[in-house]
């Protein structure tokens, strides 16, 4: 009788299959949408508001991504994913791109058979606490109640942080991120930690934001960037050069508002970046104006950065590592040519 | 007249050949579908380079879990840290089920109290916390108990030695000394001899007809011999205090909130079922039973206790067994408040790893052997207290 | 020898003052002895103690607008986290103009529900009432006929998911259970160690662990390239787990039935699946009504577990509106909501199921 169980399975498998034998460009255009994994629970970069509609730095990407393919903005599928099923998600082809603030890591790029692309997002794991526990360094938090969300970098780096210094810790885990920084100010925990971008935006949402300080140590690195399966290199080319787009037209002073007067530049790099002179779409196997309908429809990523999580957003993150290389920053776009 | 077995039966129309037909089709598919689905997993696991196998029971865990029966620290393997998973999930179903069984019997006779207020406390209590999903009755205590609570610093110490926070219930046990030792032990020697003290007295009841008050003097031995053992012991009375050190208390022991939130959602919301069903056990004993035993001479305790509820624990085991497996089970909900239960740690494990199949496989394992085993000692239970038919 | 009579002269003495109306009721009710009236004494303390305060915050200095005017002060409770929010709590990322499909699903699923309460009213068109009720809602639902736009159920959310997981799980469990129920009786020691096993071991384990299943092992069951849409990876986990617990309550159905019933089945000639449809199996599910009940309530109670796999049902669209800044902090207000939602849908299942239960108890 077991097997009616599995009959049924098999039926409805039938009935709501997604091939995605040949390769993922051709798969999206037959769907005709992308599917994009996303965080579900993070403000600022992937988090659905009031009316369901999404937001945030990586659901941009994710936009980005569709509009290049599609011309788009629109045609896209979110899927919020927790961290256990992400991964997972991703190697199974239930979606084509994850953008879910993933930290690239060597054991990610290699046993779970990834590939991370361009980074969207440089972020470090930091530690919040409130100011009236008097710590002024995290070489002082000996014996702390640690809030940090279970199964990701952070559980492991702040473990590894407190091993390496000889200090005693109890962690807090909380699996949902909401609920971790409601703990945090309730005081269940001395300490909150987690990547830098997230402490300020837990730190702008406080009752009382003055009441809490960033402590100067940065623990990690965790350069976060889109991922994509191995093996598919036209997609992977596709996904990078999109949030590459991104970079390179705010390296170029080109934004959603002048991009139609910049059509007439003189500039031959100008040129060959919004297609006006052709040939980058057609490497890429894209329309040739995609990458001026990214910025058209989504923006630089100065602009996607500042809708986000810059100074006028609750988060109010400054650019930092995220801003242009030219401005002290690592964002840095290979030449469009 | 046919004889048996000189008319041939058509092959299909034979019972017995018919039904081993039916079954090798049954276990061809069964083996097929297994087949299938099996290398369907190994390709995929082979294409995608994920790891299989329990090598990584033996690397380093390398995080920190927030309370522990063991002694545990990230620089220990995996198996370690799904120990500990696994003793935090039996310390909150047993402590759970013992706690379950005393409200529930409470509120289920509250529920026939001749009191109308008590009778319809228990009725709304029953009807509400039966309809309300136990994840978000956990998810309601947690929140409580995190806000509501103050901050260590601020500590409530409603008695000596006794500290409520948000950081959870803090009290003072006695500091480390070998007569609690001894006394551990008396009180288990005292418990084995209540035990033979009780077979005899009914041997005796039942050869003489002479009552012997086995209950005063049980409670006589169990409070006077381990107090004489204290006493001997020299009489310590020194006590492990906790103290509000660096960021947290220190010494004692403490209850953290998530487990608290934790036991208190599990044991309302099944408190509420075991309710139902001792109110339904104790009204199937048949009310001539009471009046009977009460018209041979029994005084009112002893009609409760030789009539009542042996009959209606018959009544009530079987469903209250499942109850408590229910318990352990919903246990694993844990995760989602971030007590450190074997579900939580399992999870932990496969996103490290990547190795879902083996981490979904244990997490079935465990549950599977806590509720074989559950059911066994129920089943021995049930049988013993069973109807014996003559 | 005296006869005595019945004296008419004599009024009738009136019970005293103490022993009826409202008086009589107190004292027979709350003040019977004195461990009784203590009891109400500290009942009626912990009332006057508890609920003014709590009807208080709840509704005297409660703040209702939806621009979440006053909150934060501290005094009431603020249900605008819901007013707020509520069609995304309700509906989750179902497209906001298209809200009405939803709605009307759910409003033929409760006038189907009401209309099958009633006993008399079940026939054999009610059956197929259900199933176009229940096709036409996944029209609804899932648009694409009769010139409603398409939307995928990646965007459905909400309360009609929790209803779609709960009551088509439901549904599709019921024949999966039945099978297994005969199963576990059959004679075939294949089919009936197989049955047992299935049905133990669903049983033992947990409902999370088929869900983290369904969301992380069974894409690696199917074979390169197939996916599986990730609700219906989780409905069929809340299927499988189901069927599991239908088919021990069938079981007992079955064995309610007794013995003669199958020997006068044989003397009439009828094979074994003849027996099952037309003799047993009707008057086992018959019994097994109430039961059933039981069942559809934990598994409308079971679909929020997932919340753990980040699908969004009912608890996960509350918890999303609960991360966001402006909300964070009144996660009573939107949990109260949401267990009143919960208890109502509950509270009338259970209440039916027991009205059920006392017309059937008669009828056997």
């Amino acid at each position: 009788m077991k097997k009616l169980g599995f009959v049924g399975v098999m039926v409805a498998v039938f009935f709501m299959v997604g091939s995605a034998t040949a390769g993922t460009l051709d798969d999206v255009k037959a769907k005709g949408y992308v599917q994009v994994g996303v965080n579900g629970d993070l403000f600022g970069f992937g988090k659905p508001d009031g009316k369901g509609v999404w937001k945030g730095l990586d659901v941009d990407t994710g936009r980005a991504i569709a509009v290049a393919v599609f011309g788009d903005p629109n045609k896209i599928k979110f899927i919020p994913l927790t961290a256990i099923t992400r991964f997972t998600a991703l190697q199974s082809g239930e979606i084509d791109v994850l953008c879910r603030n993933a930290t690239r890591t060597l054991s990610r790029e290699t046993a779970l058979g990834l590939n991370f692309v361009q980074v969207n997002y440089y972020d470090g794991q930091g530690f919040l606490v409130p100011k009236a526990l008097g710590v002024k360094s995290a070489k002082e938090l000996d014996g702390a109640a640690v809030c940090v969300l279970p199964g990701t970098t952070t559980e492991l780096n702040v473990a590894d942080y407190f091993r390496s210094t000889g200090m005693k810790m109890k962690p807090v885990v909380i699996e949902n991120t909401a609920e971790l920084a409601k703990a945090f100010f309730a005081g269940r925990c001395d300490c909150l930690t987690s990547d830098a971008s997230q402490l300020a935006g837990t730190r702008a949402v406080a009752p009382k934001p003055d009441d809490y300080i960033i402590l100067p140590e940065i623990i990690s690195k965790e350069p976060l960037a889109p991922v994509v399966r191995h093996g598919d290199d036209q997609w992977y080319d596709i996904v990078n050069m999109s949030v590459l787009a991104m970079i390179n037209a705010e390296e170029m002073g080109i934004t959603s508002k002048n991009i139609d007067e910049m059509l007439k530049s003189k500039d031959p790099k100008v040129q060959r970046f919004l297609g006006v002179s052709p040939g980058n779409g057609k490497a890429l196997g894209l329309d040739e104006k995609f990458a001026y309908n990214i910025v058209k429809m989504v923006g630089n990523y100065g602009e996607v950065f500042d809708r986000n999580v810059g100074k006028n957003t609750l988060l109010k993150i400054e650019r930092g590592l995220n801003a242009l290389w030219k401005d002290g920053g690592l964002m840095y776009s290979p030449p469009f040519k | 007249m046919v004889v048996a077995g000189e008319e041939k039966i058509p092959f299909f129309n034979d019972p017995a050949k018919r039904s081993l037909i039916y079954q090798f089709g049954v276990m061809v598919t069964v083996a097929f579908l297994g087949y299938y689905l099996m290398s369907n997993t190994l390709t995929n696991l082979e294409r995608q380079s994920i790891a299989t196998g329990f090598d990584f029971l033996e690397k380093e865990s390398s995080f920190e879990i927030g309370e522990s029966l063991i002694d545990y620290s990230a620089a220990d393997n995996y198996f370690r840290a799904l120990l500990v998973g696994v003793l935090n999930t039996l310390k909150v179903s047993f402590i759970g089920i013992v706690l379950t069984v005393l409200l529930g019997t409470i509120i289920g006779v509250a529920r026939l109290s001749a009191n109308w207020l008590v009778s319809r406390l228990a009725a709304i209590y029953i009807e509400v916390l039966q309809d309300i999903p136990v994840l978000l009755q956990l998810f309601f205590w947690y929140a409580l108990f995190y806000e509501m609570l103050p901050a260590p610093r601020q500590a409530l110490n409603p008695i000596a030695g006794m500290f409520i926070c948000n950081r959870g219930l803090i009290f003072a046990v006695p500091a480390d000394h070998p007569v609690w030792a001894w006394m551990g032990w008396t009180v288990l020697a005292v418990l084995v001899a209540v035990y033979v003290m009780r077979r005899w007295a009914l041997r005796r009841l039942y050869k003489t007809g002479k009552p012997f008050p086995v209950f005063w003097s049980s409670i006589a031995l169990m409070v006077s011999l381990p107090f004489i053992v204290w006493m001997l012991g020299g009489a310590p009375t020194k006590m492990d205090v906790p103290q509000l050190l660096g960021f947290n208390f220190q010494g004692g022991i403490s209850l953290s909130p998530e487990f608290a939130a934790l036991l208190l959602g599990l044991v309302l919301y099944t408190a509420a079922f075991v309710a139902e069903i001792v109110r339904a056990g104790i009204q199937s004993v048949n009310k001539g039973q009471t009046e009977a035993a009460k018209a041979l001479g029994l005084r009112s305790g002893k009609v409760l206790s030789l009539v009542v509820i042996p009959q209606a624990l018959r009544v009530i085991i079987p469903p209250l067994t499942s109850q408590m497996l229910n318990l352990t089970k919903n246990s694993s909900l844990a995760v989602a408040i971030g007590y450190p239960d074997f579900v939580s740690i399992a999870n932990t494990t496969i996103n490290q790893t990547g190795q879902a199949i083996e981490g979904v496989a244990m997490i079935m394992a465990v549950y599977l052997g806590l509720s074989l085993l559950t059911s066994a000692l129920m089943n021995w239970y049930n049988k013993k207290i069973a109807l014996v038919e003559r | 020898m005296t006869v005595y009579s019945y004296d008419n002269s004599v009024d009738e003495i009136k019970p005293p003052a103490t022993s009826v109306g409202v008086l009589g009721w107190m004292r027979s009710n709350l003040f019977s002895g004195w461990f009784n009236s203590v009891l109400t004494v500290l009942i009626v303390a912990l009332l006057i103690k508890t609920v003014p305060p709590f009807v208080k915050w709840a509704l005297i200095d409660s703040h209702w607008l939806p621009s979440g005017v006053g909150c934060g002060d501290g005094q009431g409770a603020c249900w605008s986290v819901v007013t707020a929010n509520l069609r995304f709590i309700i509906f989750g990322f179902y497209p906001h103009d298209l809200q009405w499909r939803p709605l009307l699903a759910m409003i033929i699923l409760v006038v189907l529900l009401f209309y099958s309460q009633n006993r008399n009213h079940w026939r054999k068109a009610l059956v197929w009432g259900w199933l176009v009720g229940l096709a036409v809602m996944g029209i609804l639902l899932r648009g694409g006929l009769f010139g409603l736009p398409v939307v995928e159920s990646s965007q459905w959310g909400g309360l009609p998911l929790t209803l779609l997981l709960s009551v088509f799980g439901l549904t599709a469990a019921y024949p999966v259970g039945v099978l297994l129920a005969l199963g576990r009786q059959s004679e075939m020691l294949v089919v009936k160690s197989l049955s047992v096993v299935y049905i133990e071991m669903i049983r033992g384990v947990p409902l999370i662990s088929l869900l983290f299943m369904s969301s992380v092992i069974f894409p690696l069951f199917l074979p390169e390239g197939v996916t599986v849409n990730k609700i219906l990876r989780a409905q069929v986990a809340i299927i499988l787990f189901t069927a599991a617990y239908i088919a021990e309550v069938v079981r007992g159905g079955l064995q309610a039935i007794p013995n003669g019933q199958y020997e006068a089945a044989d003397s009439l000639g009828l094979n074994h699946v003849q027996i099952m449809r037309l003799i047993i199996l009707p008057q086992a599910l018959k019994i097994v009504i109430p039961p059933s009940v039981s069942i559809l309530i934990s598994a409308f109670k079971d679909t929020s577990l997932v919340v753990i796999i980040a699908l969004y049902d009912l608890l996960k669209t509350t918890k999303s509106v609960l991360s966001d800044p402006k909300w964070m902090g009144f996660s009573a207000e939107a949990y109260i909501f949401l267990a009143v939602i919960y208890f109502l849908c509950c509270f009338f299942m259970s209440n039916y199921s027991r009205k059920l239960e006392r017309e059937l108890d008669t009828g056997l």
